[in-house]
C-alpha cells in the first residue's frame, strides 16, 4: 500500500515536471505535426487503391513512428536518474523509505504517460482529420488499424522508455546518458536496418536472405512494430523495402507483439540491475 | 547524556575502496537530544560516515545501527533524514510541492508537513518556482526536507556551507529546537569556530581515523596547548621585564610568553608584581583552529584545509 503511494508519487511528479520543462508539449506538438502532414499527404490516393483512407494513413505513420517515438521516449527518460545524480537528489530519495524497483517503475510510468498523452492526442487529431476529410470508407476497419497502431506505438515507446532508463542507470553524468541514448537510437532504429539492406544486397536472394534475415528483422523492436502493424493491413496497402516481410513473414505474426515484449521486459530488468549499483 | 537513547551506534567500523581505507575503525554514538559536530578536511570521510548510515555503502568491517536497526533497512530509513552538502531541487517545482513529494515518500500526511515552510521561514515563497530561490532558500528548503515526520537522526553534511552568517544562526537556531524535542543531529563541518557553542559534543576525523570525540571545552582541556600572554613594558624596560618573568622580548616594548592554563595565574601573579613596569597584558587563549590542528595532525602550512567558507 505505502509502495503504490510511493510509486503514484514519483510518478505524478516526473509527469509534473514534464508538463512543466515543455516536455509534453513539445511531444504533443512534434507527433500531431507529423501526423497530420501524413494524414493530408498520404491518404490521397486511397480512391484508386480500393483501401480505406485511415489504414492508408495508418500504413505511413507506422513507417514514421519507428523514428519518432523512439526518439521522443529516450529525450523524456535519458535524465531520468543520471539527472537526478547529478543534482544530489537521489540521495535524498533513495534516504527515504522507497525501493529503487519502484522508484524506477515510478519513472517509467511518469515517462510513459508523457508519451501516451502524445501519442492519442497527436493520432488521435490526425484519425479525426482523416474521417473528417474521406469518411469513414466502405467499413470501419480502418478504425481498428488505427487503434492498434496507436497501442502498438506506446508499447515501442516503453520499450525505449526502458532502454533510455537502462543508459541513465549505467551512466554518472547526464551529459553521457543524452549522448548514448543519440547512439542508441541510431544503432537500432536507422544503423540496424541499413546494415540488413547492405547484407541482402551482398547475399543476391542467397542463404541469408531465405533463413537468417527474417528473424534478424523480427528481433529489432522498430521493426517488429512496423511488421505487426503492416502484417494485418489490408493486402492492398503499398508497402516497400524490408516491410515486404510483412506478408511473407516464417512466424505467425504474434511473435512480433512478442519480440516488443520480450525487449520490454529486458529494457526494464537491465534498468532495475544498473540501478541496484548506484551509489548515490 | 547516557541515560539517553542511543540512536547511531557506530563500532570499529571501516570501510576501504580498493586499497585506500576511508574509514578506519570508527567509534562513534549520538544519543537522542544530542547534536554532534563531525569536523574534518575535505576527503577526511566525512561524507563516507554518512552515506555508510544511510545505507549507500557496505562497511567492510565493524557494525552500525541506526534507531537500532541495520542502516538501509525500512526501520532504518524512516529513523533518519539525509541533507546533502549539494542538492539542487528541480526549478520547475514549488516549495510546497517539494515538501508534499517527500512526506508522501516518507509516509506522512503532507498536511502536517507543509508547516515546515514556515519553521524554517520561506512560507511566502511556497508557491513560487524553486527556480527563483536564492541559495539560503534552497538550503533551507533542504533543511524543510529533511524535517519531515520528526525523524529519529538528523543528518546535515556541511548545511551551512555557502550561507551568511545571519542565515547560518537561525539555520543553528532550528537545529537546536529540534534537538531539545528529542532528534539526535549528526552533522558535518569544515570549521570548529563554526559550531563552537552550537553542538553538544565534536568529533574530528582526519585521513579515516576518528582523531577526538568530546565536548569543545574538555578537548581544548586535554589539548594543553600553550595560552599566549603578551606583556607591554614601560619605554626602555622591556628588557628588566623579561629578565625577571621570562619569554622573547619583541618590537622593543613588549615580551612575548607561553605557559598552560595551569600555570597562568602565577605568571600573572608575577606580572602583576612588576608594577610600574608594566603597562598592558594582552592574553591570547588557543583558538579552535588551534585545537582542530592538535587532533587532526595536520599543518595548515602544508595542508590546503577548508576554512569557515
Amino acid at each position: 500500500m505505502s509502495g503504490a503511494i510511493r510509486i503514484a508519487t514519483v510518478a505524478t511528479t516526473e509527469f509534473r515536471l514534464a508538463v512543466r520543462n515543455r516536455w509534453v508539449l513539445l511531444a504533443t506538438l512534434t507527433l500531431t505535426g507529423f501526423a497530420l502532414a501524413l494524414a493530408f499527404l498520404g491518404s490521397g490516393p486511397s480512391g484508386e487503391l480500393k483501401v480505406d483512407p485511415l489504414t492508408l494513413t495508418a500504413a505511413s505513420l507506422s513507417t514514421l513512428s519507428v523514428y519518432l517515438v523512439p526518439l521522443i521516449a529516450l529525450l523524456v527518460s535519458y535524465d531520468s536518474l543520471a539527472g537526478e545524480l547529478e543534482r544530489g537528489t537521489l540521495s535524498l530519495v533513495l534516504a527515504t523509505p522507497i525501493r529503487r524497483t519502484e522508484l524506477l517503475i515510478a519513472k517509467f510510468l511518469g515517462h510513459l504517460a508523457v508519451l501516451a498523452l502524445a501519442i492519442v492526442v497527436g493520432y488521435g487529431i490526425a484519425a479525426l482529420a482523416v474521417i473528417e476529410r474521406h469518411g469513414l470508407g466502405a467499413h470501419a476497419a480502418g478504425l481498428v488499424v488505427w487503434f492498434r497502431l496507436m497501442a502498438t506505438c506506446l508499447l515501442l515507446g516503453a520499450v525505449f522508455v526502458g532502454l533510455g532508463m537502462a543508459v541513465s542507470a549505467s551512466c554518472r553524468q547526464t551529459g553521457t546518458a543524452a549522448a548514448l541514448s543519440v547512439g542508441l537510437w541510431l544503432l537500432l532504429v536507422v544503423l540496424y536496418d541499413l546494415a540488413l539492406l547492405g547484407a541482402i544486397i551482398v547475399d543476391r536472394g542467397g542463404l541469408f536472405t531465405k533463413t537468417i534475415f527474417p528473424f534478424l528483422v523480427l528481433a529489432n523492436p522498430g521493426d517488429a512494430f512496423r511488421l505487426f502493424n503492416l502484417a494485418q493491413m489490408d493486402a492492398g496497402t503499398p508497402i516497400a523495402g524490408l516491410d515486404g516481410l510483412a506478408h511473407s513473414l516464417p512466424l505467425p505474426i504474434g511473435a512480433a507483439l512478442a519480440v516488443l515484449v520480450a525487449w520490454l521486459g529486458a529494457a526494464l530488468s537491465a534498468a532495475v540491475a544498473l540501478a541496484r549499483k548506484i551509489t548515490p | 547524556m547516557s541515560d539517553r537513547q542511543i540512536v547511531l551506534k557506530i563500532a570499529d567500523l571501516t570501510l576501504r575502496f580498493g586499497s585506500f581505507t576511508a574509514l578506519d575503525a570508527v567509534n562513534l554514538t549520538v544519543s537522542a537530544g544530542e547534536r554532534v559536530a563531525l569536523l574534518g578536511h575535505n576527503g577526511a570521510g566525512k561524507s563516507t560516515l554518512f552515506k555508510t548510515v544511510l545505507g549507500f555503502l557496505k562497511p567492510d568491517g565493524g557494525t552500525l545501527t541506526v534507531a537500532g536497526a541495520r542502516p538501509g533497512s525500512d526501520h532504518a530509513r524512516g529513523a533518519v533524514s539525509y541533507l546533502p552538502e549539494q542538492v539542487a531541487f528541480p526549478k520547475a517545482l514549488t516549495g510546497t510541492e517539494i515538501i508534499t513529494h517527500f512526506a508522501r515518500l516518507k509516509g506522512v500526511a503532507p498536511s502536517r508537513s507543509i508547516g515546515l515552510l514556515e519553521t524554517v521561514g520561506i512560507a511566502d515563497a511556497a508557491d513560487r518556482a524553486i527556480g527563483t530561490y536564492s541559495k539560503g532558500m534552497r538550503q533551507r528548503l533542504g533543511l524543510a526536507q529533511a524535517l519531515i515526520g520528526k525523524p529519529a537522526l538528523l543528518l546535515l553534511d556541511e548545511p551551512t556551507s555557502g550561507l551568511d552568517p545571519l542565515s547560518r544562526g537561525e539555520f543553528y537556531a532550528i537545529i537546536d529546537r529540534v534537538a531539545a524535542e528529542g532528534t539526535a543531529v549528526l552533522l558535518s563541518s569544515h570549521s570548529l569556530t563554526e559550531v563552537e557553542s552550537r553542538t553538544d559534543r565534536v568529533a574530528i576525523l582526519a585521513r579515516g581515523q576518528l582523531k577526538a570525540d568530546g565536548a569543545l571545552a574538555d578537548l581544548a582541556r586535554a589539548a594543553r596547548l600553550p595560552i599566549r600572554i603578551r606583556v607591554e613594558a614601560e619605554p626602555g624596560r622591556a628588557d628588566a621585564v623579561r629578565d625577571r618573568i621570562g619569554g622573547d622580548r619583541i618590537n622593543g616594548r613588549s615580551v612575548l610568553l607561553n605557559c598552560l592554563a595551569e600555570e597562568k595565574i602565577g605568571l600573572l601573579a608575577r606580572v602583576a608584581a612588576l608594577g610600574k613596569d608594566v603597562t598592558d597584558v594582552d592574553i591570547t587563549l588557543p583558538g579552535l583552529d588551534d585545537v582542530y590542528r592538535h587532533y587532526s595532525g595536520i599543518d595548515l602550512a602544508t595542508h590546503a584545509m577548508g576554512d569557515a567558507s
